[in-house]
């Protein structure tokens, strides 16, 4: 067992502060210590996508960041991104659209989309297809998560000229 | 009637009833974070269990010190075999009649083999108390060769021969060597030979399906908990068949059925991984047992890949016999199956070979035979449904090569032979020379559907022009067209011949009306993403005129949910939709005698309508389902029970048959090996279509599983037993990158003895669909005298393909 670290960061907006061993993962830190368990866990090798979060604005996944790496950072996972009475757009897409059936790789996957049309508010299918190859899903052969990071992507790109 | 009354039709769209592609109730928790998988679960002192685990494919153990690991701050306990043993619980029965280690009893029969378990306060803890376990092995010949295992002296089971080594009947019958699990046959060995020996044209194959697994995004795991205040063991797990977890449990541990509950929690995937029990959940139980504290287990990715449920690994050889117009006679099936060190598969109790004996696919062979020998190995064990009915894909994978292998020999087109020895509509229903009975189908209807669509003779036209400019050197890829024509069977099944360790594979559901003419039913099955929640209540919808959206489906608490054999080899809505319908029958029945009181006529003198019962001849007068059941609750009615309740367990008298036509276009670079789809086309006919746009999202998902199995993914082993696949940077799945999209089609076939008609439709896809992929990476191939070549397809082998049959130049 190592020497504990003080780490302090932002989670969803909340300002979070506890020791930890410098081993630590990120998404035990989040699932067990902070009971923040919309990511999941999937391979542990950075391969599933399960459990990605945006770390100071850029889509990692949690399984392999130690926590120590992630001293001061912001974080947002699922949690932080819309509420029961104001979805985000693609969690309402993926919903209206079949983007999931099993649920599991569905937080890691829409964290991952916000960050995609963040970058890349009009992407192609073949742009999202890309951009998404980082998160595996063993339920729906992508066709219908493709449809809903669309037509996501259609209803905020909308929103946005209504607001200009 | 007046105008502003609801049309019948807005009644209808109202229910969001069965053929609606009403949106999932499951989504808005997933969506938000908030679903409930086993590892969300926390309960005050949990601690955590894991697993030392062999690195010896096949071992002794020689000794097991757990000394310096007891030192190691936060934890508390390592159990060894020695310590289960007094519980008689250091082996476990399996599902298919043979026994399991849950820790090694003095030796190891696969890498990965759980050996000692550590309990500690946290994951941490548990990893640092496992590095300090000191295990002393000793190797022994590792058998990795089902074959050479057949032939080898050396003894991998103990308890497979008597005290002068002979070999001693096993589950399934006679063992002819000490490490045979079993023989079994269907169909008629003599006539068969005849039939091939005498034909006209005789088409061989060998083909190794290989090892692979399930490989659901969420791993497996469990949370036991004893409170020993009140003697109730709770275990939540990720079980595709709670009920019958509880039933082993019990049977194992001695601990009274009553006093076990079993919950299985929102499951991240199944595909057949979660259906048998495992080592973890018996030394979680254990462990809570012995610490009073609740105990998770969850595996890592690398323990799921390694230990728990491979499927496949059937060596199949085929022999098929046709006349020279291309009509087939007979056929032979010999399969070498690979069970590993333990018999694990999860079939029902006759069937060792799961329904392999439907290799006769969807043609009228009159003639078939067909053996399976189990055989142990130093392999993990498991050989489960992965994705499938019990080895159906195994079984349409050989019929469905066989055809292309036979199409070459007889030199003619794979689609005009399948065409040609179709099952034709009215020879249903079919009985098949292996024994099945197929319910319904009409394959002539859907495969002439299927060819139009993608333009068959446009692509066999583009094809040949291909070869031409390939052998030109105009281009370097090949164009493959991928045929293939499946029938499954699912819905296990009928109780006269379908059990798991003797319990009857019927299913259940219990529904309950609330005063307000809302209700909730319960299920014996369990979803793990098929959207049960939303379909059974379409399927109760229309059966009581109660809308969906006022129905709870819940399912997999076996407190509260009647008794069933769970989800697996798409018998959920062929069983426990069955029992649900006619659950709902009962719920009508009894509505209609509250209505007939009601409306002050006979209770004939009613009739169901939409949402309703009216009386007849006089659509004015009537009570509205929401009107009945507040009547259930408040009004005394003579000679009827208040309350509206209704429970139905369903034996279904047959399997249902679903069937399809699938074709991939694919383009082949002979030089990189890498395959491009260019299409993929669909149809499938599940009969009565419950929500068409899940029916969709099942067949997508399917077939992206399919692609994986033929063109890359699996479960291999070095010549010492080594796992060479066990992350998921060498064990393929695909990304959105490599998966096209692909069209759907229909067509409707009813199941004629299921209530709504329904036959079941998640596994179609995976079934057809691996032959299909397969079949274009070989179908590229023909021109250039490629007979047969084994999966996985991944780059390598289609670059070896092409540079075996002299391509490279």
């Amino acid at each position: 067992m190592g020497k504990k670290m003080h780490i302090q960061m932002q989670v969803n907006g909340k300002a979070e502060e506890f020791l930890a061993e410098p081993r630590e993962l990120l998404i035990y830190t989040l699932r067990e210590r902070l009971n923040i368990t919309g990511p999941h866990i999937g391979c542990e090798t950075s391969h599933c996508g399960a459990c990605t979060v945006t770390l100071n604005g850029k889509s990692v996944k949690a399984c392999t960041v130690f926590v120590a790496q992630a001293d001061g950072a912001e974080i947002t996972t699922i949690e932080g991104l819309g509420t029961p009475d104001a979805l985000h757009p693609l969690q309402t897409a993926f919903k209206e659209h079949h983007g999931l059936q099993c649920g599991y790789c569905t937080p890691g996957m829409i964290t991952r989309a916000t960050k995609l049309l963040e970058e890349n508010p009009n992407p192609t299918e073949e742009e999202i297809r890309f951009g998404m190859a980082g998160n595996i899903c063993r339920c729906t052969g992508y066709q219908n998560i493709v449809k809903s990071i669309k037509a996501a992507a259609a209803e905020m790109n909308a929103a946005k000229e209504a607001a200009e | 009637m007046k105008d502003d009354v609801e049309s019948r039709e807005d009644r209808v769209g109202k229910l969001k009833g069965l053929g609606c592609s009403r949106k999932r109730v499951e989504d808005a928790r997933f969506t938000q974070g908030k679903g409930n998988y086993v590892d969300d679960i926390k309960l005050d002192g949990m601690l955590f269990g894991d697993f030392v685990r062999s690195p010896y494919a096949h071992a002794k153990v020689v000794s097991i010190n757990t000394e310096e690991a007891l030192k190691v701050p936060g934890v508390l306990a390592v159990l060894t075999a020695k310590d289960l043993e007094p519980l008689g619980l250091h082996w476990m029965p399996t599902l298919a009649g043979d026994k399991q280690m849950v820790l090694a009893d003095g030796k190891v029969l696969f890498q990965g083999q759980e050996v000692a378990f550590v309990v500690a306060e946290d994951r941490y803890a548990a990893a640092d108390g496992i590095e300090a376990v000191e295990v002393e092995y000793e190797e022994l010949p590792v058998l990795v060769n089902p074959f050479e295992a057949l032939k080898s002296d050396v003894v991998l089971r103990e308890d497979t021969v008597d005290e002068n080594g002979a070999p001693k009947d096993g589950a399934h019958g006679p063992r002819k060597h000490h490490n045979h699990i079993f023989t079994w046959e269907a169909g008629d060995r003599e006539t068969t030979e005849q039939v091939i020996g005498e034909a006209e044209v005789v088409a061989t194959s060998d083909m190794y399906y290989h090892r692979t697994h399930p490989c659901p995004l969420e791993t497996c795991g469990c949370v036991a908990s004893m409170d020993k205040v009140n003697g109730k063991l709770t275990l939540w797990g990720t079980f595709q068949a709670p009920h019958a977890i509880r039933t082993v449990v019990s049977l194992i541990s001695g601990i009274e059925e009553h006093n076990i509950r079993v919950i299985s929690p929102d499951i991240g995937g199944g595909f057949g991984n979660k259906v048998g029990a495992y080592p973890g959940y018996v030394c979680s139980v254990v462990a809570s047992i012995v610490t009073g504290k609740p105990v998770k287990w969850i595996e890592d990715r690398m323990d799921n890949l390694m230990t728990t449920a491979f499927a496949r690994d059937y060596h199949m050889t085929g022999r098929i016999s046709a006349t020279k117009e291309g009509k087939i006679t007979g056929l032979h099936c010999h399969v070498t199956a690979d069970h590993g060190g333990f018999d694990a598969c999860a079939d029902p109790t006759k069937f060792p070979a799961g329904f392999m004996n439907i290799c006769t696919g969807s043609y009228d062979i009159p003639t078939a035979y067909l053996e399976v020998e189990g055989v142990y190995t130093n392999k993990a064990p498991g050989g489960v449904s992965y994705r499938c009915s019990f080895r159906v894909t195994e079984a349409v994978y050989f019929i469905e090569r066989m055809i292309e292998v036979l199409a070459i020999k007889l030199n003619m087109d794979a689609a005009e032979l399948r065409r040609i020895n179709f099952i034709r509509k009215e020879q249903f229903p079919y009985k098949a020379a292996l024994g099945w009975e197929y319910d319904s189908g009409d394959y002539h209807t859907a495969w002439d559907k299927a060819l139009k669509t993608v333009d068959y003779e446009g692509l066999r036209a583009e094809q040949a022009q291909r070869v031409e400019d390939f052998k030109a050197g105009k281009t370097r890829k090949l164009m493959g067209i991928g045929l293939s024509f499946f029938t499954e069977i699912v819905g296990a099944g009928p109780v006269k011949n379908c059990d798991i360790l003797g319990l009857g594979m019927f299913d259940s559901c219990e529904i309950r009306i609330h005063p307000t003419g809302s209700a909730i039913a319960r299920l014996g099955t369990i979803s793990q993403g098929q959207g049960h929640a939303t379909t059974f209540a379409q399927i109760l919808a229309s059966e009581i005129g109660l809308p969906a959206d006022s129905i709870t489906i819940e399912e997999g608490d076996t407190d509260t949910a009647p008794y069933g054999l769970g989800t697996y080899g798409s018998r959920s809505t062929p069983v426990a939709g069955a029992a649900t319908a006619l659950a709902g029958r009962k719920i009508r029945a009894k509505a209609q005698m509250i209505a007939a009181y009601l409306l002050e006529v006979h209770d004939d003198d009613v009739e169901f309508d939409v949402d309703r019962f009216v009386v007849k001849g006089a659509p004015e007068r009537f009570k509205t389902m929401k009107e009945i059941a507040f009547a259930a609750y408040n009004q005394a009615i003579p000679g009827i029970e208040p309350g509206l309740e209704a429970v139905s367990y369903y034996d279904p008298p047959n399997m249902t048959y679903p069937f399809g036509a699938y074709v991939c276009v694919m383009d082949i670079d002979v030089d990189t090996g890498v395959p491009e789809i260019r299409r993929f086309y669909a149809l499938d006919d599940c009969g009565t279509r419950i929500n068409p746009m899940i029916i969709e999202g099942q067949v997508h998902g399917g077939l992206t599983e399919a692609l994986a199995v033929a063109l890359g993914q699996e479960i291999a082993y070095d010549d010492m037993g080594n796992v060479k696949t066990g992350t998921l940077m060498d064990f393929f799945l695909p990304t959105a990158w490599e998966v096209p999209n692909y069209e759907t089609d229909h067509t409707v076939t009813p199941s004629p003895h299921h209530p709504i008609g329904a036959k079941g439709v998640g596994e179609s896809p995976h079934v057809g669909g691996v032959p299909c992929f397969s079949n274009a990476v070989q179908d590229a191939f023909r021109a250039f005298g490629n007979v047969h070549t084994n999966m996985p397809h991944d780059h390598w082998r289609i670059w070896k393909t092409a540079h075996e049959l002299g391509l490279h130049g």
